[in-house]
């Protein structure tokens, strides 16, 4: 019986997390492929110019009411490099 | 009289799109509204079997836009409601036969005789989308609490957005409380979340919609039943009443929780 009750997810849940993920991508045209490769072209871009750490990168869609935002957080080398310490 | 002139859509089909525009026209015109109900979903006319006016269509919309006959001679006026009017679609022409600047040109001389014009566009984001929310003033965006629904409505919402139509305002159609409260149903609040306007009526799942449009009535006539109160409630909220949302099963936390992976 608990088991039962412990472990399924609710299906409205899935049915939110889903849609939340379909929408970004609706709302900006871009599978995450594309983005993936948005965040390479990027990353690629960024080395060229500054010592960056390419794992530590994260670039996201965020989501302000209708608005969808290019979140990019890209620590430098020397400040991961602090990190880690 | 400058008639607002109200629009909805949804994208999807099924969604109860012609049982609310029957509805609010009804709620309203109990008020004392004048108002005047268009069909334009052409080639697929339905709002004339729910509001129970079928047997007396003799012009409908192409006619009007074509000039075979006078706006005043589309208008079927209802006889429960002497100030509730119907323009039917054209059953037997396809969505070309109207233009969205058509769609204009009639809405402007109808404002001057009423005091709403509410419009049923049909399902898509084509030509018949684009024909019902052409001369809008505000559109009001249907979905049903279900995943391709409220896919469906963010399309039109962003659609309505770039055409310099939005913000519209939001009707969550067909909620079960039952199966919010057991966590089997996204709740207003998840889909407030995801397509993120504001919300202008949330209508209950109800037996007695299906009951009313096998008669032709129109839930909204009597204030019997949990859907014709909400609409009556949307009535009253375009109208600039504040009116407050009842509560339709908010999601167990408890079990929402135990689910959660």
């Amino acid at each position: 019986m608990m088991s039962f009750l412990f472990g399924r997810k609710k299906s409205a849940n899935s049915a939110k997390e889903r849609m939340q993920l379909v929408l970004i991508h609706d709302r900006t045209d871009m599978t995450s492929a594309e983005l993936e490769a948005l965040k390479d072209d990027l990353i690629a871009t960024i080395s060229r110019h500054i010592d960056i750490d390419p794992m530590a990168v994260r670039i996201n869609m965020a989501q302000e009411g209708r608005e969808q935002r290019l979140v990019a957080d890209i620590p430098l080398k020397s400040a991961t490099r602090r990190r880690n310490r | 009289m400058t008639a607002k002139v109200i629009t909805v859509a949804s994208g999807k089909g099924g969604v109860g799109k012609t049982t609310s525009v029957a509805n609010i026209a009804v709620a309203l015109a109990l008020r004392g509204q004048k108002v005047t109900c268009i069909d334009g979903d052409i080639g697929l006319r339905n709002l004339d079997v729910v509001l129970g006016l079928e047997n007396r269509i003799v012009y409908d919309l192409v006619d009007v836009i074509e000039g075979r006959c006078r706006l005043r001679q589309a208008m079927i006026r209802d006889k429960r409601l002497s100030e509730l009017y119907l323009i039917p679609a054209a059953q037997t022409r396809d969505k070309t036969a109207v233009s969205p600047s058509d769609m204009v040109r009639l809405c402007d001389e109808l404002r001057t005789e009423v005091d709403w014009i509410i419009i049923d566009s049909p399902a898509g984001i084509e030509r018949g989308f684009k024909n019902a929310v052409a001369a809008a003033d505000r559109v009001l965006v249907m979905t049903n609490p279900e995943v391709s629904a409220v896919r469906d409505a963010d399309r039109v919402i962003g659609l309505l957005e770039a055409e310099g139509k939005g913000p519209a305002s939001l009707i969550i159609n067909r909620l079960n409380p039952a199966m919010v409260r057991r966590g089997d149903m996204l709740s207003v609040e998840d889909v407030l979340d995801l397509l993120a306007i504001d919300l202008i009526g949330i209508v209950p799942e109800d037996e007695n919609v299906i009951v009313a449009s096998n008669k032709g009535q129109p839930l909204a006539l009597e204030d019997k039943s949990k859907a014709g109160q909400a609409f009556q409630h949307i009535a009253r909220r375009l109208l600039g009443e504040k009116v407050a949302f009842p509560e339709f099963g908010t999601p167990n936390v408890f079990q929402r929780l135990l689910g959660r992976k």
